[in-house]
């Protein structure tokens, strides 16, 4: 009796052991799904947190208008922005006032997108880059220069001197709701 | 206003106020809110924007007897008034009932706030006012949230118009208030700004030259409910919020006017702390809430770049920098070698712990402490200065001022508001000066003296009102007459003395002549009553108390004499270029100061100070209120508090100083100066609540002033509150005879070129300019063309300047402003000529 019990376990096992053996068989035949990362990177999804950019206009304005919202709104006092005045001669973004500096704290932000709802504007957008180390604090502090997006095809880098009163309105202008 | 009580209901709840209340000032006092926008509670309302709309009734009278109609219950009927009516211009009347929080009403005010919205841009993220705005504030509080008016009809308009160099006119924001207009009108005394067209062109416009031209234009974007008013110094600088706010004081005059700083880190300064914006604190007996332009815009200098930041010492003829320790060390040598034979010399520009320490030190070495401001009277100020209590937006009909030998208007310009308030109020003036000041158009009485006769004048008005004999030079005047009937049956007097083209020795006379005044109408030793200086510095009262003197106009021989000298928070050699020569020899010399000063580049060792806005302590107004002020931003390099150098330089000597923190320093002024005897900090930073409400919750009714909590000081009692029977020794002032030439004035501008308003380029443009202002006589005696270039001979000096001829200058004198690059301490007698 007790033979007999013993073989059959050891049965059991061994078809336990060909059930995994099966599965080891099978993959090899299945597309892997491992990246060669950082030779090849997987997508993220569209709504993913990464990290922000700060937008132009076509033309090549700023979109940021130096309010500071997102500084308020970020939860992590990861944000710092100062802002200076516009003149036609000499102009970074639509309307009167620009940030002259624009600094987030990339230690500090938990990529929550507070600031990206915040603004009034679009101009800051958590995009798709994730890969953020650093190997000192300093290098974690993203200035306007880092963050902003390169000037479009079409348009001209900031500063520019525009017509007198034609981009005078710094949050662009609203649909009627009617 | 009359103090007969109406008693009223608001909303279901009784309220008495004074005879004459508006009903929105009645309702604040029993705590209900209506919004206002147009109303304030220190300018009278003129109804503008309807947001206070309330429905109020009245008791319904019989009109063949006037009595009031009961109804059933034996109360009163109420007839409610047809349509709904602005609270702020209607006043109270007995049993009127208002009723704010009704549908009728509530609904009015939305509507309004509808309207007021259709042609704001709603910028708010872009706006300096967002935060603190009463737009905002009151849109979510009283506002549908949603227009029924097409967004696409917005009206938009400029949104950089300068008004001035200094304020800038949003036209869109502007909803049209007139709190700007009606304050330079009635507040500041500068009516410069008015409506221009009509309807939804209506626009504020500046018919001045230079546009906005007032002392007081910053405060318009205080009492501003919108953002259409901002100073060029903050535009953009920072949001309300993510500015820290440090209570202060301002260092500029000698009233003494409480401040918040608005402090931020600042990337252009590396990350440092700056100030960002000053800001007023309420102080309803100082400066209420109002600041002048040159405390608000003039900061700059607080934390400049060009500051001093390490000790330096000379080694072979050169000012190295060097560690703190060898240059006390260095420090304490020199003034080891001099032995007794050490002088200070001291401005009131540094705090009363500052100056307690100074003249401590100068003590136990043996030294003299001098006080470098040139004006006499501290002593008698402590003696019959104005009462406890006293509180000049208090002054009324039965009241009188003396304004003698001060332009207010340049050298204190809330002091210059709150008299010419006083005479709005119906409180006598008297203005003695040799030349037409702003003050003259409230004066009922103007005095007109030549220079050099300042003191004599108040001897004659000493004179008037005694019948003494011996004083009869102007015994004759009527003038001085009735101007002296004036002050002789006012019931409260307060005098201001100044020093304008005052030598030492007059300045001496004319303090007791007006001590003299004081005493014989009995005016003193109470509440409004009593004297005040104007002096040339912020702490120069403070400075007296804490026992530094004047050299009695003898500073030249008073430093020649000295072996060695410890110059703190002075700068001899900028004023009076002749005194280099005392520096330049073997002559030890150590200064402590903020910046490189022409005598601090003399110096053997140079200590770096830190500034008011980095540091704590206190100072003492002109009022004699003893202020506390806090320290706002981080230190600069390697800068030192002056108490705290003082007592390490002390220690190097062997001295022991209070050495541990400007509280312990206080504690030692209060154990040795018996009139600060019984004030500590604690009891400084004591406060009340104060009328208007500002700055809090409901900013909408008193303005962004930033509400007191962190003291409002105590005025210090004068001798005479203690012992009536003062007697005032009056001399003669000295004769001036046989001098030559022209009398050069030196006069005060506000805004003028010296150390602590440069640093401020916003205030470029408004600076003075060094220009000799002549009578028309002399210039065409002396040939001069508006605007020619003449030569000055002053002290064997040549300056070359510009020259005009401007009326209201008194003939054979020519007035120059103080600290614009001439230095010239005292009147003096010059040659001029035309510029060859």
């Amino acid at each position: 009796m007790g033979l007999l019990r013993g073989l059959w376990a050891a049965f059991l096992g061994m078809l336990e052991l060909l059930r995994g053996l099966w599965t080891t068989f099978r993959s090899m035949f299945e597309t892997p799904v491992t990246y060669q990362y950082p030779e090849v990177k997987r997508p993220v999804r569209e709504r993913f947190k990464g990290r922000h950019v700060l937008k132009r206009y076509d033309n090549g304005l700023e979109r940021c208008i130096g309010c500071s919202l997102c500084a308020a709104a970020c939860p992590a006092d990861a944000i710092f922005v100062e802002a200076a005045e516009n003149t036609d001669e000499e102009r970074y973004s639509p309307g009167e006032r620009y940030a002259s500096t624009y600094e987030i704290n990339l230690l500090r932000c938990i990529f929550c997108g507070y600031c990206e709802d915040a603004c009034p504007t679009e101009a800051i957008v958590l995009e798709h880059q994730y890969e953020l180390s650093f190997t000192n604090r300093r290098d974690a502090i993203y200035t306007k220069e880092l963050l902003i997006v390169p000037v479009p095809e079409d348009g001209k880098p900031t500063p520019q001197n525009v017509p007198v009163g034609m981009f005078n309105r710094a949050i662009p202008e609203m649909k009627d709701p009617a | 206003m009359s103090e007969e009580l109406v008693r009223l209901k608001i909303d279901d709840i009784d309220v008495r106020v004074p005879k004459g209340t508006k009903v929105v000032d009645a309702a604040k006092q029993a705590g209900i809110e209506i919004p206002v926008f147009c109303h304030h509670p220190k300018i009278e309302s003129v109804g503008m924007c309807r947001m206070c709309l309330v429905e109020i009734g009245t008791p319904k009278r019989d009109r063949s007897t006037g009595e009031n109609i009961l109804d059933k219950s034996g109360q009163p009927q109420v007839e409610f008034w047809p349509k709904l009516e602005t609270s702020c211009t209607t006043p109270v009347s007995e049993g009127m009932v208002v009723k704010v929080s009704s549908e009728k009403a509530i609904e009015g005010r939305k509507q309004i706030l509808e309207f007021l919205l259709t042609s704001h841009p709603l910028d708010c993220p872009v706006c300096d006012k967002g935060g603190e705005c009463s737009l905002q504030d009151l849109a979510m509080g009283h506002g549908s949230g949603e227009s029924r008016f097409v967004l696409d009809d917005k009206k938009h308009l400029d949104k950089h118009v300068p008004l001035g160099d200094l304020i800038v006119l949003d036209r869109e924001r502007c909803v049209q208030c007139a709190r700007c207009i009606r304050f330079q009108e009635e507040v500041a005394g500068d009516p410069v700004l008015a409506f221009a067209e009509r309807g939804r062109n209506m626009e504020i416009v500046t018919f001045s030259d230079p546009g906005f031209d007032s002392y007081f234009s910053g405060n318009t974007t205080d009492i501003c409910p919108v953002g259409a008013l901002t100073t060029v110094d903050f535009r953009f600088g920072a949001r309300s919020w993510e500015m820290d706010a440090t209570a202060s004081i301002c260092t500029h005059c000698p009233v003494g006017c409480n401040l918040m700083l608005n402090t931020r880190r600042e990337a252009s300064a590396n990350g440092r702390q700056m100030i960002k914006r000053v800001m007023p604190r309420q102080n309803e007996r100082v400066n209420e809430i109002w600041i002048c332009d040159k405390g608000r815009f003039a900061h700059h200098f607080a934390t400049s770049d060009e500051r001093l930041t390490k000790p330096l010492v000379r080694i072979d003829g050169k000012l190295i920098e060097t560690s703190w320790k060898k240059a006390l060390e260095r420090a304490a040598e020199g003034l080891k070698a001099a032995g007794e034979g050490v002088v200070g010399l001291a401005s009131g520009r540094v705090s009363n712990e500052d100056l307690f320490s100074f003249h401590a030190l100068l003590k136990s070495i043996g030294g003299r402490a001098i006080l470098s401001d040139s004006q006499a009277g501290g002593a008698l100020v402590q003696q019959v200065g104005v009462g406890q209590g006293t509180d000049i937006g208090g002054l009324g009909v039965r009241d009188a001022i003396l304004v003698i030998a001060s332009d207010l208007h340049e050298e204190a310009p809330i002091w210059w508001q709150r008299v010419m308030g006083a005479t709005k109020r119906g409180t006598t003036l008297v203005v003695a000066n040799a030349r037409k000041t702003r003050l003259d158009d409230y004066a009922e009485h103007v005095v007109r003296y030549r220079y050099q006769e300042a003191a004599l004048t108040g001897l004659g008005l000493l004179q008037a009102i005694t019948g003494a004999k011996d004083l009869s030079k102007f015994s004759g005047d009527e003038l001085l007459k009735s101007a002296a009937k004036a002050l002789t049956e006012a019931e409260n007097l307060v005098i201001f003395y100044g020093v304008e083209g005052l030598t030492y020795a007059e300045s001496k006379s004319l303090s007791e002549a007006c001590a003299a005044i004081l005493v014989e109408t009995k005016n003193i030793g109470r509440a409004q009553n009593g004297l005040i200086a104007v002096w040339p510095k912020s702490n120069t009262q403070g400075a007296w108390d804490m026992g530094l003197r004047p050299a009695e106009g003898d500073l030249e021989n008073a430093l020649a004499d000295a072996k060695a000298a410890y110059i703190m928070a002075v700068d001899p050699v900028g004023d009076n270029p002749n005194l280099a020569e005392i520096f330049n020899g073997d002559r030890f010399l150590v200064v402590q100061e903020l910046f490189m000063t022409p005598t601090a580049e003399l110096a053997d060792v140079v200590f770096p100070a830190q500034s008011f806005a980095e540091r704590e302590g206190t100072f003492t107004s002109g009022e004699r209120r003893v202020q506390r002020f806090y320290p706002a931003v981080k230190a600069l390099g390697e800068t030192k508090a002056d108490w705290s150098i003082i007592a390490s330089l002390a220690a190097s000597l062997g001295i022991g100083l209070e050495s541990s923190s400007a509280a312990r320093v206080f504690l030692r002024i209060t154990e040795e100066i018996e009139a600060y005897a019984e004030i500590s900090y604690q009891s400084l930073a004591e406060f009340e609540e104060q009328w208007p409400p500002v700055g809090e919750e409901d900013l909408y009714y008193g303005g962004t002033t930033f509400k007191n909590r962190q003291g409002l000081g105590v005025q210090l009692a004068p001798a005479a509150e203690k012992d009536q029977s003062i007697k005032i020794q009056w001399s003669a002032p000295p004769e001036f005879k046989g001098k030559k030439g022209y009398l050069l004035v030196p006069v005060v501008e506000l805004y003028d070129r010296g150390a602590t308003v440069m640093p401020s380029e916003n205030l470029h443009s408004r600076l003075a300019s060094p220009v000799l202002r002549m009578s028309l006589k002399d210039a065409k005696s002396i040939g001069v063309m508006q605007g020619a270039q003449v030569e000055l001979l002053l002290d064997g000096r040549t300056e070359e300047l510009q020259a005009i001829a401007e009326e209201g200058v008194p003939e054979g004198v020519i007035l120059l402003g103080r600290g614009l690059g001439v230095p010239i301490a005292e009147p003096e007698y010059v040659e001029v000529r035309l510029k060859a």
